[in-house]
């Protein structure tokens, strides 16, 4: 761990960078935002932890727990909202077992989180599974791909 | 004989999502299959393109041969191969995949200037861009203007900020060109927060050179050496597009030292917004980049006072600068020929929601609202009506169908209680709950609320209490009041403008769909068929096949029956989801 943290920290020295964008190539590197590498970094350039977690509790990309293998996010965005995106969610966090209150399975295997809006407005309703944008989602399509997933998850 | 070919193909987020990377990819295999490099030896380019805003019938693809250009719509991979035989060997395009009518409608209205080259040019190739006169403007205003001409082309043209506030972009720059130091900053806010709106990153992904030429014209234009682009990391494509334009506008000298060996130093940094939809104000921006909580500050000091690092500041959106190098190449004249009086030019919205043709379009400014809907849009899906338009996002409003006479821009826009915005446009019809939309805005802006103003961080939680216990059959008499008063105070006394326009959706609603409100609270119904607690499912016997369709979707196992016997919902299991309704082929599930 120390190593990919002395790199990220000498390379925000000289890019002059700052606390938002070390904490995004944290994320970046471990998935979330570990404590112990926090711990770590704010010892390292003498910022105070909490300046760090003030940041970190504040924007919504920021993550304090690991998130899953596979990342399924549901946009929320407007025309999203009116073609049905809530459904899906309520699907998908039934369908993946994700505990009341979190976004992640416990085995770890889904996360589900929400976001704002892609700006993928015109293919309402969204979905991105691990990266790939999927359009026009209908429950049925989304179902399978989830089923698909879940075997691909259960043979690793 | 060679032909000159050229294969376009659509891969903004959109393009890509629909499949345009395999299209892409099935276009090189055919044409290195045998026999077909031969006929075609000569000029034959492959470009992916931006956004060309018909997303909805993404993928498309141009294909023109010696010229003439035809376009395909709903490209898929295994389409690839007839295309290539029987248009570009054979010579006749495969008609039934062209592009209809309903296409060239999408288009005859609008009039095309930041998204001018979007769908032309390549936008991983800075000499796409400049095959098309891009890199010109630059070119013009610092061999042979000042920065005060370079100023009064902008405001000669009328052109006003495309963020939302309208602001002259002139007078900014003005500003900022008085203020005094040698270190001074250019921001370009491309956190485009809004949801239901994707202009910028359309732009972004589609020509980000032209924003570019624009950041560099501003910054000449108000004495910047230093410009930031903050963007959202939500949008991965349109950050590694930008990250490779500016690699290529600095190796060809457009950004850097001595900008064309004219003595002026300019050079662009990104930074990524972590996803605050507060970042959109100034001074929340402005703290964002310094890497700090992005909260808002009391103004004045102006950031063109005091802004980042305490240096003078100017911010403008991605829009405003892409229009500047089209304004400068093509003369303000030609531009202020646009638009009405006071709103110059044109606008970019995205058009999304129930509309047929859902896409991104560019109008002038002034255009009614019912060409949009009705001639570019296509009209409403499925024939159903319009109930609404809303614009201008959280902070906007609702324009109510009797008023689709209105006509887009700043001031009309304002008279019927909504917003310009940075371009959003939802359209709703008679299947859409008015308070459910409101409800969607406040939920938003009460999670987005930074929590440095008690008006907003506590007004708003109110507001969305009251509005959550209206649309699950809780309401009071007098909710309508208390909603009323609180909106005006809480828009009054916030700090930025996330908590002065958070009430817009409810005023606005309010005003124009009071007997949605009341239906809600004093019959307990909801009209449009949308708020779950006011909604009960159950089976028609009448018109029930006893299919079973409906109890393999249920995701509660609430229905039962056997197979071709009328089925049944058991109220206590059944979550409201509304699956069956959407299932069932016969009509047998009735809502209400």
């Amino acid at each position: 761990m120390e190593e990919q943290l002395e790199g990220i920290v000498t390379r925000h020295r000289e890019n002059e960078g700052n606390i938002i964008s070390i904490l995004q190539d944290i994320e970046n590197e471990f998935g979330y935002l570990r404590e112990d590498a926090i711990y770590w970094v704010s010892e390292r350039l003498d910022i105070p932890p909490a300046k760090f977690y003030g940041v970190a509790t504040f924007y919504a990309q920021f993550h304090l727990k690991p998130k899953g293998k596979n990342v399924i996010t549901a946009c929320c965005g407007t025309a999203c909202h009116v073609k049905g995106s809530e459904r899906l969610i309520n699907s998908l966090v039934k369908e993946l077992d994700i505990p009341p209150g979190e976004d992640t399975s416990e085995d770890l295997r889904f996360t589900v989180e929400k976001v704002n809006c892609v700006g993928a407005c015109s293919i309402a309703p969204v979905i991105i599974v691990n990266k790939a944008v999927h359009g026009k989602v209908s429950p049925d399509k989304l179902m399978k791909e989830i089923k698909g997933l879940k075997a691909g998850a259960s043979k690793n | 004989m060679g032909k000159d070919i050229s294969i376009k193909v659509c891969m903004g987020t959109g393009g890509i999502a629909a499949g345009g990377v395999e299209v892409m990819s099935a276009f090189d295999t055919a044409f290195s299959a045998a026999g077909i490099t031969a006929s075609v030896e000569k000029n034959c380019s492959m470009h992916k393109v931006g956004c060309r805003g018909f997303c909805a019938r993404d993928v498309l693809v141009d294909v023109s041969v010696n010229g003439s250009k035809a376009t395909y719509e709903y490209i898929k991979a295994d389409m690839v191969e007839r295309i290539v035989q029987e248009h570009i060997v054979e010579g006749n395009p495969v008609n039934e995949w062209l592009v209809k009518d309903d296409y060239h409608t999408f288009h005859d209205k609008q009039v095309k200037v930041v998204l001018s080259d979007c769908g032309e040019v390549d936008p991983e190739e800075i000499d796409s861009y400049i095959g098309r006169e891009g890199y010109e403007a630059i070119k013009k205003v610092l061999t042979s203007m000042s920065p005060e001409e370079t100023t009064k082309v902008i405001e000669e043209a009328g052109l006003r900020g495309r963020g939302g506030g309208g602001f002259p972009t002139a007078v900014k720059w003005q500003m900022a060109l008085r203020a005094p130091g040698p270190v001074k900053y250019l921001i370009c806010n491309a956190d485009e927060g809004d949801p239901g709106a994707f202009m910028d990153r359309s732009v972004v992904e589609g020509n980000p050179h032209a924003l570019i030429e624009g950041m560099i014209i501003g910054a000449y234009a108000i004495g910047a050496p230093y410009g930031y682009v903050y963007i959202r990391a939500e949008y991965p494509l349109a950050v590694e597009r930008l990250y490779r334009s500016l690699q290529q506008a600095r190796e060809r000298g457009f950004l850097g030292k001595n900008i064309l060996g004219s003595g002026f130093d300019f050079d662009i940094k990104v930074k990524l917004g972590a996803g605050a939809f507060v970042c959109g104000e100034e001074t929340a921006l402005i703290a964002s980049i310094e890497g700090k909580r992005g909260m808002p500050r009391a103004k004045p000091p102006f950031p063109v006072q005091r802004g980042l690092w305490g240096k003078p500041t100017i911010i403008n959106n991605v829009e405003t600068l892409a229009n500047v190098p089209y304004i400068v190449r093509k003369g303000a004249a030609w531009y202020a020929g646009f638009g009405t009086d006071k709103s110059k030019g044109t606008k970019v919205f995205a058009l999304t929601g129930k509309i047929q043709n859902s896409g991104l379009i560019e109008v002038p400014m002034g255009i009614p609202l019912k060409e949009i809907v009705y001639d570019i849009g296509g009209g409403i899906e499925g024939g159903r009506k319009l109930k609404a338009v809303q614009t201008g996002g959280p902070s906007g409003g609702c324009i109510p169908a009797a008023m689709v006479d209105t006509t887009m821009d700043y001031e009309s826009l304002a008279r019927v209680g909504s917003i310009m915005g940075s371009g959003g446009m939802v359209v709703l019809d008679e299947t859409d709950c008015m308070v459910d939309v409101a409800k969607y805005f406040l939920h938003f802006t009460e999670s987005e609320s930074c929590g440095k103003c008690v008006p907003c961080r506590v007004g708003t939680k109110r507001l969305l209490e009251i509005l959550n216990r209206i649309t699950e059959g809780r309401g009071r008499e007098g909710d309508m009041d208390l909603l009323a008063e609180l909106s005006t105070d809480v828009k009054t006394s916030s700090l930025c403008g996330l908590g002065q326009g958070a009430p817009n959706p409810i005023l606005s609603t309010l005003k124009h769909y009071r007997d949605e409100y009341e239906a809600h609270i004093y019959e307990k119904r909801c009209p449009a068929g949308v708020c779950k607690d006011l909604l009960t499912y159950s089976v028609l016997e009448e018109f029930c096949k006893g299919c079973m369709a409906c109890i393999r979707v249920c995701p509660a196992g609430a229905i039962v029956g056997e197979k071709k016997q009328p089925h049944r919902i058991v109220q206590d299991i059944c979550i409201k989801c509304g699956a069956c309704f959407e299932t069932c082929k016969f009509k047998a599930v009735k809502k209400g």
